[in-house]
């Protein structure tokens, strides 16, 4: 098990797009070690020839009939929306500018 | 008419069925209770007083012109705020959904409406459902109304405490790895989860999309099954949904007869660490099981003792993913100068919206995915899930359900886990393996433990779909008890200051 340092908790938190400060950096490295290093007991497992399970029900391929019906309200979902615009979401810059 | 708000969801039922009392008169009982205490306890985060009362005014309307309703029709019940209701704010214990009104109606909410159960608001819970005592909550911490200095249980920490404090005769809660059944055990009520796919996801805001499940609390196991008929059923609209006709809960939790069930103890739950007053009860309620004709035996489940580390890595490897669609961009808060990049307004948002364990989750998460660490953390976990699953189901061809204490503690002190994560996981060690198989299991009120007079939960583990059994044991503990005690446990609950 290897140790988490302050820059491993930088980049997981880069990948995760979380803008962590500096300050908090030590804490949650501290923390993360601890738990890593308790579910890593799953390793003392043989599973050989196990099949992972991802979910319960067994269940492949759900498909329902695709039934053309009336949609949420466009008002109603962008009234939550952070910003809007011409009845759309209105988002940041993407693209660097040329 | 005595007290309202003192009647189990059946008793309402009856009365409202013969016309005793009105709809209206029911829901402004609760809503009173809920103005005037509420305050002390913090179960919800929002009251719809207004909502309600229509609702309300509307069964009547329906009764008095003799149309045909259902039987809970005007029954009260508080709904966790991770479940979506048209109109009504669903925040999920986050600042990052705060303000957020849901365009639709979640399967659940929708089935509720139907049956014109009246929603009385949004009970407070652990951010995204992600904890076990409701201090992560983004808002404020719920109180347990046992003891106002202890955690009510989380993550539905709100809707167990609005149940015991006879705010609502019903709630929702749900459950991922014990997060029903957990705080209905340290607030002596009764909570269930269902078999996964047993009720619909549809609009339950995802945390562990493998494990989540909505379920019923109430303070008698009628009450809850009865819920719990109202909640399941097949859903066209979530595609993990199971096409099989419901457990007859109601029927099994009216049984009250366990004559010559084989029931299974959980060697592995039980034993060091386990508080002794939680063990006292356990076993006692053991001896009760004999004496009322069951077969009960110890089984080994080995592989339950990696549950923990298989949870912690599953459950936020699937939050990892699920979360990253609070971006800032659709719904929710946005951090945003006007001069910054989407990227930037998205590393903003996440680190100002997020609270510190929902952060810890998705980068647990993130670490367990990532290239390097995939076999080893999530790939392997998801294999000893199976050897869980696999270990239970074989104990189901022995014994008919397994026991084990619901929870290793009683409630404990406000404030006492919240900087020690492991210590917080640890309250789920008994409840996760039933999770991880994606089988019923529930809680039931088992007496309160010696050392602090607070309540300790029987857990009940039934066969996948076979969810009535768990209710017939259930029923018929509740029986014998109800019968040494006179009366149920939460009638022992302390009066919570300020009641009329």
């Amino acid at each position: 098990m290897s140790r988490i340092t302050r820059e491993e908790v930088a980049n997981l938190a880069r990948l995760a797009r979380l803008e962590l400060p500096d300050s908090e950096l030590d804490e949650y490295a501290k923390q993360l070690e601890i738990i890593l290093e308790s579910v890593a007991k799953v390793g003392e497992v043989t599973t050989k020839d196990v099949k992972p399970m991802s979910h319960a029900t067994g269940l492949v391929n759900i498909f329902r009939k695709d039934i053309a019906k009336e949609s949420l309200s466009r008002d109603e979902i962008l009234r939550s929306a952070p910003a809007s615009e011409d009845d759309r979401f209105r988002v940041p810059r993407i693209l660097d500018e040329e | 008419m005595s007290d309202l708000t003192k009647l189990s969801a059946n008793e309402l039922s009856a009365e409202l069925t013969k016309g005793s009392v009105s709809a209206v008169e029911v829901t402004k009982a609760h809503l009173d209770r809920i103005n005037s205490l509420d305050k002390t306890v913090q179960s919800f985060l929002h009251v719809d007083d207004e909502g309600a009362l229509k609702q309300a005014q509307l069964v009547d309307v329906s009764r008095k012109e003799k149309k045909k309703v259902s039987s809970l029709a005007g029954v009260p019940l508080a709904l966790k705020d991770v479940l979506t209701q048209k109109g009504i704010p669903t925040t999920c214990g986050s600042k990052i959904l705060e303000g957020w009104i849901p365009p639709y109606d979640s399967t659940v909410v929708t089935k509720l409406k139907n049956t014109g159960i009246i929603i009385l608001g949004k009970t407070n819970m652990d951010e995204f459902a992600m904890g076990s005592s409701t201090e992560n909550s983004a808002y404020f911490s719920t109180k347990n109304p046992w003891d106002l200095t202890k955690i009510p249980g989380g993550s539905s920490g709100g809707s167990s405490a609005a149940v015991s404090a006879f705010f609502a005769p019903l709630a929702i809660g749900t459950d991922t790895g014990g997060s029903i059944r957990q705080p209905a055990a340290v607030t002596g009520i009764v909570g269930a989860k269902p078999s996964y796919g047993g009720v619909s996801r549809f609009g339950l805001v995802a945390f562990a999309s493998s494990l989540d499940q909505a379920g019923p609390f109430a303070r008698t196991v009628l009450d809850c099954a009865m819920l719990h008929e109202v909640m399941a059923g097949h859903d066209p609209l979530d595609s993990t949904s199971i096409n099989q006709s419901v457990p007859e809960v109601v029927k099994a939790a009216q049984l009250q007869d366990v004559k010559g069930m084989k029931i299974g103890i959980i060697k592995e739950l039980g034993g060091q660490g386990w508080q002794s007053g939680v063990l006292n009860r356990f076993n006692e309620a053991v001896e009760l099981l004999t004496s009322l004709g069951a077969q009960v035996k110890e089984i080994s489940i080995p592989h339950s003792l990696y549950a923990l580390a298989t949870y912690y890595l599953i459950a936020p490897s699937e939050a990892s993913s699920n979360l990253a669609r609070f971006d800032g961009m659709r719904y929710g808060l946005r951090v945003d100068d006007g001069n910054l990049s989407a990227e930037e307004v998205m590393n903003k948002t996440r680190q100002k919206g997020f609270g510190k364990e929902v952060k810890r989750r998705i980068m647990i998460g993130t670490y367990a995915l990532s290239s390097g660490y995939y076999d080893a953390y999530y790939a392997q976990a998801q294999k000893v899930r199976a050897l869980i699953a696999q270990d239970l189901n074989n104990a189901f061809k022995d014994v008919d359900v397994l026991i084990s204490p619901t929870s290793p503690t009683t409630a404990w002190g406000l404030g006492e886990r919240v900087n020690d994560p492991m210590a917080m996981y640890l309250a789920d060690l008994a409840t996760l393996p039933p999770s991880l198989a994606g089988i019923p299991a529930m809680s039931v009120p088992i007496g309160l433990a010696d050392e602090d007079k607070l309540p300790v939960g029987l857990q009940i583990v039934a066969p996948f779909m076979n969810d009535d059994r768990m209710y017939r044991v259930a029923g018929a503990v509740e029986a014998a008890l109800k019968t040494k005690w006179n009366g149920l446990l939460i009638e022992q609950i302390p009066n919570l200051v300020g009641v009329k």
